[in-house]
């Protein structure tokens, strides 16, 4: 399995759709039981990643490279330390979603849990493709299950989210369509043939083969840029983000913060930086500066939020600041703490929205004044609520401290006025969670309705179990993690220093040199360069 | 008799056309002597027909070259065409069964004159001299200016056809007034000559007029703005069948002689028609897209759509290169399956008398008809360009084409306005899937010819999308003939 372990991977869940298709639609018990099974199996396919994973390379692993169209375009997968962690939280949380609607859902049961296999192929196909075509495959094929998430099994205002969220997504990434056709183009020249290949462009144009005009690096940047940062989401593209996630499911909502916004931070890391790094260092202060508005400006908004979910979407819109701003400080640290944030994020605000879509499941109400002292009737439930909030809010030990800490600390080594500016979104994250926390839980029950409400329930109990035990795992087991991340992000960054101080200089031998596939596909390329290009 | 080797080479390349031609004059003949209970039967003979010219243009595959003292000329580029209209044919015929037997309208005829039509079709695509294009243009057009009528008590079914057949005889005028000022400038209606003279001597004056008419005339055939005002009337008020025919291999077969017009004969000297092709490229995109934007008919909408992506393979027409072709052909083999499929999908909703094609009438379809919705929703998806759909890979090459050319903002707007055509694609899905199911409508078991047709389309679609190589390679085999002589 092993040469094929991201091909696997990525088509398990697409197999449990036929299997779930021939269930008969009233038989919920099973199509639910079928679903999770092949959640759970994916997530154990998963962990072989970690096992087989070679953390003293800096390289892609357990490549998979299939000619797929004409000779451009081919079936190209691999993970890194960037992206390894990634693939496993998405693996992670697609069970703990399925999970959480084990009772939520009652319409069109079969299709919700298709629609949920189905992103989960499409989410790791993202953060598993090496080539751009492949990549723009899997990323636009996220959106229509999520689309249909929030339009069918959503709340009142679903179908307006639902629009909003795909029409936001699908023109930022129509933009970076035409970059990716723009940079094929430009990648051709008289002894290459012009390639969708991601590390073949890399070590191109880390080479210096392959030039782009300051100008055209910018416009190109740009383009890829905007669409990631409109999946982030980046002030002041968020608008969509609030009502995307207040009107999901429980599970929608999981998977939307868990995982489908880290596949914009994501982008910008795996391909923002490394093929345009000029155009990101001059653009890092503008960048830096909206990231921190986020931070800040999100944080505002969720204190003031009186509707439950919206806040807790809100706090998406300040810890994703943090990510970017980590990202364009290049640090190796603050760019580690960006990835390792990345996944705190996924579990805190992923455990969070659980709990949130509990408290819904009894009261079908995001009020915050409909609930107050609901410690004193469900103090489990409420527990675990306050734990995620902690994790949330970046308490030591928790997950969310280690990454905000390193964030903080790579950027403060570059830009102390940044820094000193992220910080404050810690102390108002503390502000919003601790008081909407204070709101729901303590005090005396202030309506009549919450005196009654069950505690949690067995099923409910694992999820916040699983989650809790995660978030603490991450608080004080960070360096399993980051030891894995860091040669790739150090590769990361001597790539773009090297470009962006020594545009001239001979470069050193790229990293792709010793990819056995580049000399023989770059012959095979020229002669069809010959015959294309007229 | 004697047949000598370079007739039989005339007959067996121009085989598609006579067999389809000869099948058609049966129907036409053996019309009176079946009943009217057993029309039908003359249905399944007009597919046997259309099937059989598939397999005949294998001849032609075999051994391309000219035909008929230089008339018709068979290479790879009139096969994958000639494959695409005449297998679009196919498919609407196998899918107006179901739709003639509710309106009562099966009848002989109708089969006669799509063969006829899609005979003019096979003589467009294949056709190396202006007068032969033309004749094929009449056959096309006139054939479908009926078959636009067919509905002969509807009212808006007349209109149709009567705004076809006013506006279709003004532009075939302008595009054989345009073949004249050609003749007049160069002294031969072919292509290749013509081709040969421009290489001399460049077109100027009374050739540069003779463009511009020409592109009137086969601009209203493509619907190409600013020759698109009779489209949405016309799509809507014929027969949902016969549009689907309409929006499709008319366009196919148009878009070759077009090619073999502007991008051949004057292949020279495309500075000349670039900006003509540009402004109408982004004048068809946004009038399509914004005019569909609030139809609340899905049909006109449907219609409105076609414009817009005659835009979108104008922009691969921009490119003017050999990459240019292969992505318009690609486009259109992917085009004619989608725009098939979702007409055919409309003509089994409208129920008897087309009623239903408002989007409040396909609430909840999702739930009630689950296949036939799901098959809707892969062609809207197909038509908005969502990755692993054919629709995709057409625009997909149709930029990379463009901007292989360095036509660098068409292809922007290009791409906007294909997000501005994603919210009229996705209302019908949100009226299928998120809205609550419409009380009145009784959902009617799809028939199983339509369903073939639709499985047709569908897996054409998914094929393309996923597995486009195979089309992909014969596509720039086929824009290579063209020029490699």
């Amino acid at each position: 399995m092993q040469p094929h372990l991201l091909t696997v991977l990525t088509f398990l869940p697409l197999l449990g759709v036929p299997a779930l298709l021939f269930l008969r639609s009233e038989d919920h018990t099973w199509i639910k039981r079928i679903a999770l099974a092949v959640s759970l199996a994916e997530f154990v396919i998963s962990l072989f990643l970690i096992r087989g994973f070679v953390t003293a390379n800096p390289g892609y692993q357990f490549e998979e490279i299939h000619p797929w169209i004409g000779s451009a375009i081919r079936y190209h997968m691999g993970v890194d330390g960037i992206s390894l962690f990634l693939v496993i939280l998405t693996t992670f949380l697609v069970p703990i979603s399925i999970l959480a609607s084990w009772q939520g859902i009652h319409e069109k049961v079969k299709g919700f849990f298709i629609a949920l296999l189905v992103i989960e192929t499409a989410m790791i196909g993202v953060f598993v493709s090496l080539d751009l075509f492949l990549f723009f495959v899997f990323w636009e094929l996220t959106l229509i299950p999520m689309y249909f998430l929030i339009g069918i099994w959503g709340h009142d205002r679903r179908i307006y989210a639902a629009v909003k969220f795909i029409l936001y997504t699908m023109f930022g990434s129509i933009l970076m369509l035409v970059a990716i056709l723009w940079l094929y183009n430009v990648s051709g020249s008289v002894q290459f043939a012009s390639t969708f290949d991601f590390p073949e462009l890399q070590a191109r144009l880390h080479a210096g083969v392959m030039h782009l005009p300051p100008n055209t690096e910018m416009l190109l940047f740009c383009a890829f840029f905007l669409a990631f940062a409109i999946k982030v989401p980046l002030f002041p593209l968020h608008t969509w983000l609030p009502d995307a996630h207040t009107e999901a499911p429980t599970a929608g909502s999981v998977i939307l913060a868990g995982v489908m916004l880290k596949l914009g931070t994501y982008g910008i890391l795996r391909f923002c930086l490394p093929l345009f790094p000029d155009a990101a260092h001059r653009a890092a202060p503008v960048i830096a500066v909206l990231a921190i508005i986020g931070i800040v400006y999100g944080a505002l908004v969720a204190t003031v939020q009186t509707d439950l979910k919206r806040l807790v979407a809100y706090t998406s819109v300040s810890h994703l600041g943090y990510v970017v701003l980590g990202i364009f400080a290049f640090s190796t640290i603050s760019i580690q703490g960006a990835i390792y944030q990345m996944l705190n994020h996924g579990v805190s605000t992923g455990a969070l929205f659980l709990g949130v879509g509990m408290l819904y499941d009894r009261r079908h109400t995001f009020e915050i004044k409909q609930f107050g002292g609901l410690a004193t009737p469900m103090p489990v439930l409420m527990a675990f609520f306050l734990f995620a909030c902690l994790s949330s809010l970046a308490l030591p030990l928790l997950n969310g401290f280690v990454g905000e800490f390193l964030i903080l600390i790579g950027v403060f080594e570059r830009h102390h006025a940044w820094a000193s500016w992220a910080a404050s979104g810690a102390v108002l994250s503390a502000i919003y969670l601790l008081w909407a926390y204070q709101r729901v839980a303590l005090g005396e029950v202030t309506v009549e309705k919450n005196k009654t409400l069950p505690d949690a329930s067995t099923r409910e109990r694992v999820i916040l179990v699983t989650m809790a035990l995660v978030i603490l795992f991450m608080g004080v087991a960070s360096p399993l993690f980051t030891r894995r991340m860091e040669p790739a992000t150090n590769v990361l960054l001597e790539q773009m220093t090297g470009r962006a101080q020594n545009a001239n200089r001979p470069a050193p031998p790229a990293t792709s040199a010793e990819r056995t596939s580049v000399p023989a596909g770059a012959a095979t390329f020229k002669t069809e360069a010959a015959r294309v290009r007229p | 008799m004697q047949i000598s080797a370079e007739q039989l080479a005339n007959l067996y390349r121009l085989a598609p056309e006579i067999i389809l031609c000869a099948t058609g004059i049966l129907i036409m003949v053996l019309d009176p002597f079946v009943g009217p209970a057993r029309q039908r039967a003359l249905g399944y003979f007009a597919l046997a027909g259309t099937i059989a010219a598939l397999f005949t243009i294998r001849l032609a595959a075999i051994d391309p070259g000219l035909a008929y003292s230089g008339l018709i000329r068979a290479d790879a580029f009139s096969v994958f065409v000639h494959v695409v209209v005449i297998g679009a044919a196919a498919i609407a015929i196998l899918g107006s069964y179901e739709y003639l037997d509710d309106e009562g309208l099966q009848r002989g005829e109708y089969y006669a004159l799509v063969l006829f039509a899609t005979a003019g079709m096979g003589i467009l695509a294949g056709a190396n001299e202006l007068v032969t294009a033309f004749i094929g243009l009449e056959m096309s057009s006139i054939s479908t200016y009926i078959l636009a009528g067919f509905r002969r008590r509807a009212l808006e079914s007349n209109e149709a056809s009567l705004k076809y057949f006013l506006l279709g005889s003004f532009a075939t005028a302008f595009f054989l007034y345009g073949i004249a000022m050609t003749y007049g400038a160069t002294g031969t209606t072919r292509i290749d000559a013509i081709q040969a003279a421009f290489q001399i001597t460049p077109p100027a004056g009374l050739a540069i007029l003779g463009l511009g008419l020409m592109f009137v005339g086969l601009g209203f055939k493509v619907v190409a703005a600013p020759f698109q005002i009779y489209a949405p009337d016309v799509y809507q008020g014929s027969p949902t069948p016969v549009t689907a025919l309409l929006a499709s291999a008319p366009k196919v077969a148009t878009f070759a002689v077009m090619v073999r017009i502007f991008y051949v004969a004057f292949g020279t000297s495309s500075d000349l028609w670039f900006w003509a092709v540009w402004v109408s490229a982004v004048l068809t995109m946004c009038i399509g897209n914004f005019a569909a934007l609030v139809q609340t008919n899905v049909k006109r909408m449907l219609a409105y759509s076609s414009i817009a992506h005659a835009g979108y393979i104008l922009v691969a027409f921009a490119a003017a290169t050999d990459l240019g072709v292969a992505a318009i052909l690609f486009y259109l083999a992917s085009y004619a399956l989608m725009k098939i499929g979702a007409f055919l999908v409309l003509s089994h909703l409208g129920q008897q008398g087309e009623k239903r094609l408002e989007i409040q009438d396909y609430g909840g379809l999702g739930s009630k008809q689950p296949v036939l919705a799901a098959c809707f929703a892969l062609f809207l998806l197909s038509l908005l360009g969502l990755p692993a759909t054919g629709g995709f890979l057409g625009k997909f090459f149709a930029f990379q084409a463009a901007l292989d050319s360095r036509v660098v903002w068409l292809v922007v707007i290009a791409a906007i306005n294909s997000v501005i055509g994603a919210y009229y694609y996705l209302r019908v899905i949100v009226a299928m899937y998120f809205w609550e199911p419409s009380k009145d409508y009784v959902p009617t078991p799809v028939a199983a010819s339509l369903a073939t047709a639709l499985a047709v389309c569908a897996v054409g679609t998914l094929y393309l999308g996923i597995l486009p190589g195979r089309v992909l390679s014969l596509a720039r085999a086929a824009a290579d003939s063209l020029t490699v002589r």
